[in-house]
């Protein structure tokens, strides 16, 4: 007996959104949340440009007592975890305490909020640190705190595999389920972008130092510079399909399958762990690579990891052009968020059987000749999705969601469907 | 559907997978190495002392549990020792032990089938520390000078880099990955290693957790809020678990990684099996970010869920390894959840806190416990929990005080509790191969 993990409910907290029709509106209209940095001057550092959740205002969405004990990165992640929760219409307390799980993924923890104890105590002595430091800036502050708003008291974890970090958590909530939990509060978000924060991101060399928001994250663009860093993500409410059915709940799709794989020590020489993470998702879902109608690259804006990425799914894919998309040039790399952004966006293509775009890609770098989804959405019949993501050091990870209902052989509803989206889209864009 | 449904993936249950502990290595205050550790452990004598890592003056609490590790003399390289945080070297320097006692040579296992779960607190808290002191110019300038970053600075910001490292170290291309769910990491990361065994996503795991937290920023951080003992005038009997005197817990520092491996293919190599880890379950008590309920529900919850996960009965068990960090609401907290998890078993049951001796590295210490419960199980020796000497009347159980036990015993149960309210309990049992 194994249980299937549904997805009912999605909560975003993006640079171009907040909140699951803001953020997806925003993503098929191609308006992007990239910026200078505001959170800090950035004169005269590594990186000028990030993905801030501009619109996000803590005080609106939080109790008052919980905005100092938490970072940044918290606010963002309690705040999704509340939207996907009234998404998925459900009240936690009416499911049985026990049944009730909570893993996140995080990157880096409470970043600024540590940054700023420590300065306190380096430049005025350790009676200065205060008491919320302990509960802040630890990497499962932000599993420990939705698990005390929403009264949720099953499995609880929390992932740290960098930008793999939102798919290794959506899979780890696949199997609370299959375990006996009844409803997981997945996913992940991150909010480093203050001064130690950025530096520490610049010193991997993999970011991008352009002060054009438009010409800054660029992957598979010959022009491609690196990525821009960006705050917040995603959580998604996953359930057990049957109970999810038993309460009449609206399901967004199925997490049908999941792998992570890590990549040979540095300087080996060997292959690198994607595709085989992609194989093995596939074979855990029990489809064949036909079935793939979209993938979501992990897209990572560095020359060598995009070449490296596309042979991959050429070569998964045997020649066939299946289209390939990065929404995420829209929001900034959002570390553990990434990924779990990715998801949300590969179960609402599913649901309105349309291709979110990649925005800014001119001209693909050689080696990068893929079926990108550029600029425009693209309507398409949609039943399967691939998401990928790479996390710093060698984590891979994949994901194959399947939609909720059976694609519709016939292709004129469909089309119809997703044009309306798209039309609305360009009407918002145009407002 | 309602009601409790069925666990899969369990000891009982149809697909059969096991887990087996083949291999053990830990670094550990009082001495580097499995030996040392267990010797230390078994004499009833304490390594807890005062703070030599920084400079601890006008901190609240003083005194902490070292290492005394020289990862030069433990065989890292001068590049690894610039490159990694000193969690990261006890983490590697663990595995290693761990995989020559284990007898896997190159070879043995297909990269592709050997993972990597590594557990931790507060990552490389202590690297983010130093470097953040270097950038800002003693904490001077917010808008720290980027000219000054190491190359490897964001290895300190990511903990997952430290299990890059053991995965580097041990050639795992297999499912590799950090779980940090503070203080009770370690026994989620040994968990988290079984579940990869137990649904066949790799033959062999390395897991287990590692953390460095004696640095200023942590130790005043636990001042804040009165967490660990400012009994600083007598370190050596500082961490006193069950004891009414007890006045918080002693910060530790240390790292245990375990191979673990599928039941059977420890069998058809023939290798001695230290035990095998048979059920796990965690919980979170929804309560508060620090505080317990004095009832220790949750907890019992988790220990029922990792009993039935084991298909054993309360009676079974033949020690348990406490959580036992010598705080006030932690001790009582944990006795209330043996009572209702347990019931009568729970007075007849010997418990014992290793933090005592060793002080509570934080997520460390969850894996450091479970090797223990390991090496308690294959000596048939229940380690004492030093320093106990006057009874709280609300911790009135069986703490094998001061002088480790000969114990026959073929179950043992292993619990964990941390901020963010989380509650883990794994049951181990006694190797058969």
């Amino acid at each position: 007996m194994t249980a299937t993990a549904v997805v009912t409910g999605i909560g975003v907290v993006a640079p171009n959104g907040l909140g699951v029709e803001a953020y997806w509106s925003a993503t098929l209209a191609g308006r992007g949340g990239l910026r200078r940095i505001t959170r800090f001057d950035p004169t005269g550092y590594p990186v000028q440009v990030a993905g801030e959740v501009g619109d996000f205002v803590a005080a609106q969405r939080l109790p008052g007592r919980l905005i100092p004990q938490t970072d940044h990165w918290t606010h963002l992640g309690l705040t999704a975890a509340e939207l996907a929760l009234a998404d998925a219409g459900v009240d936690p307390a009416t499911v049985p305490e026990y049944e009730l799980a909570v893993v996140t993924a995080s990157s880096s923890g409470g970043t600024e909020f540590g940054q700023k104890e420590i300065e306190k105590l380096w430049s005025k002595g350790p009676v200065f640190v205060g008491a919320y430091q302990s509960i802040a800036w630890f990497y499962a502050a932000t599993t420990g705190q939705i698990s005390i708003r929403h009264g949720m008291r099953g499995p609880c974890g929390v992932i740290c595999t960098e930008q793999a970090g939102g798919l290794d958590a959506l899979g780890q909530a696949r199997r609370m389920v299959r375990h006996g939990t009844r409803l997981a509060v997945t996913g992940g978000t991150d909010a480093s972008v203050c001064p130690y924060g950025v530096v520490a991101q610049s010193a991997t060399g993999l970011l991008s130092g352009r002060a054009d928001p438009a010409r800054a994250y660029l992957p598979f663009d010959a022009d491609a510079s690196g990525y821009v860093p960006g705050e917040g993500g995603a959580m998604l409410v996953v359930e057990d399909a049957a109970a999810a059915l038993a309460r009449g709940a609206r399901t967004y799709g199925q997490v049908a399958g999941y792998a992570a794989t890590f990549d040979p020590p540095p300087g080996s020489g060997r292959e690198p762990g994607l595709r085989r993470a992609a194989e093995l998702a596939l074979a855990d879902a029990g489809l064949p690579l036909d079935a793939v109608d979209v993938v979501f690259a992990d897209a990572a804006g560095v020359p060598e990891a995009d070449r490296h990425e596309a042979a991959t799914i050429a070569r998964l894919f045997a020649g066939r052009p299946v289209p390939v998309t990065a929404p995420k040039t829209m929001t900034g790399r959002l570390y553990a968020g990434g990924a779990a952004l990715d998801v949300a966006a590969a179960l609402l293509a599913l649901r309105d059987q349309v291709v979110p775009p990649t925005v800014g890609v001119d001209r693909l770098a050689a080696g990068c000749e893929l079926n990108l989804v550029r600029d425009r959405p693209r309507p398409a019949r949609l039943g399967t999705a691939l998401v990928l993501a790479r996390g710093h050091g060698g984590f891979n990870a994949a994901a194959v969601i399947t939609s909720a209902a059976p694609v519709i052989t016939s292709a004129a509803p469909v089309i119809t469907s997703a044009t309306a989206v798209i039309a609305a889209a360009d009407r918002e864009e145009r407002n | 559907m309602s009601g409790p449904r069925p666990v899969d993936g369990g000891r009982r249950s149809g697909d059969g997978r096991r887990v087996a502990v083949t291999g053990i290595g830990v670094v550990a205050p009082g001495g580097t190495g499995v030996k040392e550790f267990w010797t230390l452990l078994t004499s009833g004598q304490t390594a807890t002392r005062p703070i030599s890592l920084f400079d601890p003056t006008g901190f609240r609490s003083r005194i902490a549990a070292e290492c005394d590790f020289d990862p030069a003399a433990a065989g890292l390289s001068p590049q690894e020792i610039r490159r990694m945080d000193r969690a990261a070297q006890f983490a590697v320097v663990s595995a290693r032990e761990a995989l020559t006692d284990s007898g896997l040579g190159d070879g043995d296992v297909p990269p592709e089938r050997l993972g990597v779960s590594i557990g931790s607190a507060v990552g490389c808290t202590m690297g983010l520390e130093q470097e953040y002191v270097v950038l800002s110019d003693g904490g001077r300038h917010w808008r720290v000078d980027p000219r000054y970053a190491v190359p490897h600075l964001y290895g300190y910001m990511v903990p997952s880099t430290m299990a890059c490292e053991v995965a580097w170290q041990a050639g795992a291309e297999g499912p590799v990955a950090l779980i940090s769910t503070g203080c009770t990491a370690g026994l989620d990361a040994v968990a988290h290693g079984c579940q990869l065994i137990w649904e066949g996503s790799a033959d062999v795991v390395l897991a287990g957790a590692t953390d460095a937290p004696i640095s200023p920023i942590t130790v005043a951080c636990f001042d804040a809020i009165k967490a660990t003992s400012p009994n600083n005038t007598d370190p050596a009997h500082a961490s006193r678990p069950f004891d009414n005197r007890r006045d918080g817990f002693v910060l530790g520092e240390g790292s245990a990684v375990l191979v673990l491996e599928d039941y059977e293919s420890a069998n058809r190599r023939g290798v001695p099996v230290y035990a095998e880890i048979a059920g796990f379950a965690n919980r979170s008590n929804a309560y508060h970010m620090t505080g317990l309920r004095p009832d220790g529900r949750e907890m019992a919850e988790a220990i029922r869920h990792a009993m039935g996960w084991a298909g054993i009965a309360a009676e079974d068990i033949g020690y348990i390894n406490a959580h036992g960090s010598g705080t006030r609401q932690n001790d009582r907290h944990e006795t209330a959840a043996f009572k209702d998890s347990l019931g009568r078993h729970a007075y007849e049951v010997p418990v014992s806190s290793i933090k005592s001796m060793i002080g509570h590295s934080l997520g460390a210490i969850g894996a450091i416990e479970v090797a223990a419960c390991a090496l308690a199980l294959e000596n048939q020796v229940v380690p004492p929990t030093a320093n106990l000497e006057v009874d709280d009347p609300e911790c009135d159980l069986d703490y094998v005080p001061k002088v480790a036990r000969a114990q026959e015993m073929d179950w043992v149960l292993s619990v964990g509790s941390g901020f963010g309210g989380f509650q883990s309990a794994m049951v181990l049992g006694r190797g058969r191969a």
